[in-house]
């Protein structure tokens, strides 16, 4: 119909199906993601490790510059789990920090805008509106972690031959989910602070504070208490606890891997729980 | 917007819909009551509205927006029932709001967003293909009024356009039922009539009924044919203005100078009922007298009708009423 018909109709087209709503909040919140030339730059800097990676996973199957260096037996660059295991700490951190740019902007300008209502008063649920933004999230940290990761890995494979790849599928696993439970738990983060704190500023902040000083509170709590329980209040820490266990890295921690799942899940479900109280079209205020 | 003309179809769908069962009401009420902890808001309400548009009237804090909050599923009733368009609110949530335009209160955009873009990503959440999602939004914003301003940014625009902008959205993905909380809140005059000529227009269009919460007499006067009145959570009063407006088309108010006891008693003869008070007559026409028979009356008595009126109770004679009840 013609813009030039300036009364009210009604429509009568076809609708889009039911389940691919949060579709339209990921793609008009994702075009807006990269305006600020900041974060562009920095999501860029977050390739450079996954390049000078490729590079190394190349040179470790150039014979003739292992030999130059005097260790055609593979003793100096070895693809192994530590490299993937450094590989992801490295991202991880990188993923931090992008969450940190991009995280506090998600929900909290809806939030001060006062947009929320307008969103719920639709067919369109608070639990696809947090899928919506959350997948903005998820999707961005994959591009830096486990899509790069497994390119690495399927090179790897493709330069090592079949054999070492079948003896490290468990690699490209390990990968793939150690990616994901860290973008799980950054997406619901970002996105619980965003609800909670107005200023964008302040809820990056906050994200960086929860991160280091969780880790400097729990150091205080083991040292004053005697005891190893602090450590159940660092984020870093735990993480770094299921990552040594699916990558499995021989290091002595206070925390069991199971023990670490278990305080993750506990993590993700109260920022879960700080979503669903803030994320609704109004506050009840009782 | 112009002038609108309801089109052959939507004339066609409402023949049949006359001839067939009564549609349900827009909104009915079954015993409802909200509660906020300890708070009750909303006390058992009951009433069936079918209006084409209907204003929800009542003092700050009579429990209107609490209702309209209700009605769209953001509040749980803690007693009782309602439906919209014929949906329960508590099974039906996801179809009322399929059929609903919402126009809140309070400042509702998304920052560093154009005009087009937060229409057309409303009409595209509310199921509309990102194609006819645009189309239906250039429309939408051209309807209300912002067709100049549709790519500056929504933090740039003033009150009123804010206003306009949230209407546009409402309307865009061509809903049955807008619900507009308190529409022309804070605007100047001029904007305020822009509003209400607006919102008539789209009344007038017949294509969809409209529910209007105000604390303002005026707006709901202006546009609406049925009131409910809310004080304290409570329904104090229900009003078919349409009704009312056709019934006291035979109720008189003359003021006149040489008026009499003949004059009146040759009115009575008529079979009108008559009060009189200093030089002011109120009557109330009976069955088949004209106001031509009450000047020829007037002039065989020699008594001159300096004002002639139409005297009904106004929206606000209402109101008080009720707010007194």
């Amino acid at each position: 119909m013609a813009v030039y018909r300036r009364t009210y109709t009604s429509y009568s087209g076809a609708l889009t199906p039911a389940w691919s709503r949060w579709l339209v909040l990921f793609r008009y919140s994702r075009s807006s993601l990269f305006r600020s030339k900041l974060q562009t730059g920095l999501f860029v800097l977050c390739f450079f490790y996954p390049l000078f990676s490729l590079l190394t996973i190349y040179l470790a199957h150039n014979l003739s510059f292992l030999a130059r260096l005097g260790a055609v037996g593979g003793q100096i660059l070895t693809i192994d789990n530590k490299f993937f295991y450094y590989f992801v700490n490295v991202q991880g951190v990188l993923a931090f920090v992008l969450t940190a740019f991009t995280g506090p902007g998600l929900i909290s300008p809806d939030i001060a805008n006062g947009a929320l209502p307008l969103y719920f008063c639709r067919p369109f649920s608070r639990a696809e509106y947090v899928l919506g933004k959350a997948s903005v999230l998820a999707i961005l940290l994959s591009q830096i972690m486990w899509i790069p990761g497994l390119v690495l890995f399927a090179v790897q494979g493709s330069l090592a031959g079949g054999d070492w790849t079948w003896d490290h599928l468990w690699i490209a696993g390990s990968l793939v989910l150690a990616c994901w439970i860290w973008i799980a738990i950054l997406s619901l983060l970002a996105m619980a602070l965003s609800a909670w704190v107005k200023w964008r500023i302040v809820a990056g902040a906050l994200l960086l504070a929860v991160l280091f000083f969780g880790a400097g509170f729990a150091q205080a709590v083991n040292a004053v208490m005697r005891t190893q329980l602090g450590h159940f209040v660092d984020i870093v820490y735990l993480m770094s606890t299921v990552w040594n266990g699916l990558f499995r890295i021989g290091d002595e921690r206070a925390v069991s891997s199971t023990e670490a799942y278990a305080a993750l899940l506990v993590f993700c479900g109260v920022c879960l729980a700080l979503l669903v109280k803030k994320v609704r079209a109004y506050e009840v205020v009782r | 917007m112009s002038t609108t003309v309801q089109s052959g179809a939507a004339a066609e769908r409402a023949n049949q819909q006359t001839s067939a069962a009564p549609p349900p009401p827009v909104i009915a009420l079954q015993g409802l009551s909200v509660r906020f902890g300890n708070r009750e808001i909303l006390k058992d309400l009951n009433c069936a509205l079918r209006g084409r548009a209907i204003g929800l009237l009542g003092p700050n804090g009579a429990g209107k927006s609490t209702l309209i909050n209700t009605l769209l599923g953001f509040y749980k009733p803690s007693s009782g029932s309602a439906s919209v368009l014929g949906h329960d609110i508590r099974t039906e949530t996801r179809k009322i709001r399929s059929l609903v335009g919402y126009m809140p209160e309070n400042d509702a955009f998304i920052s560093k967003m154009n005009a087009v873009s937060y229409v057309r990503m409303m009409a595209e959440l509310s199921g509309l293909p990102p194609a006819a999602a645009l189309e239906r939004a250039h429309e939408a914003l051209f309807c209300v009024g912002l067709a100049e301003a549709r790519y500056r940014e929504l933090g740039t625009y003033s009150l009123g356009m804010k206003q306009l902008a949230k209407l546009a959205q409402a309307v865009a993905h061509g809903p049955k039922l807008l619900i507009l909380d308190e529409p022309t809140n804070g605007l100047d005059p001029s904007a305020r009539q822009r509003m209400i000529r607006m919102i008539r227009d789209i009344r007038d269009s017949r294509e969809l009924q409209i529910v209007l919460c105000s604390h303002l007499l005026r707006d709901v006067e202006d546009t609406c044919e049925e009131v409910l009145i809310l004080n304290g959570g409570r329904i104090a009063h229900y009003s078919n203005l349409e009704e009312e407006r056709k019934a006291n088309k035979r109720f008189l108010e003359l003021e006149t100078y040489g008026a009499n006891g003949d004059f009146t008693d040759a009115i009575e003869k008529l079979g009108c009922e008559c009060a009189t008070s200093a030089n002011r007559l109120k009557m109330i026409l009976a069955d088949g007298i004209e106001i031509r028979d009450i000047y020829r009356i007037a002039a065989e008595k020699d008594v001159r009708i300096r004002r002639l009126n139409f005297r009904r109770d106004s929206l606000e004679d209402i109101f008080l009423k009720a707010m007194g009840s």
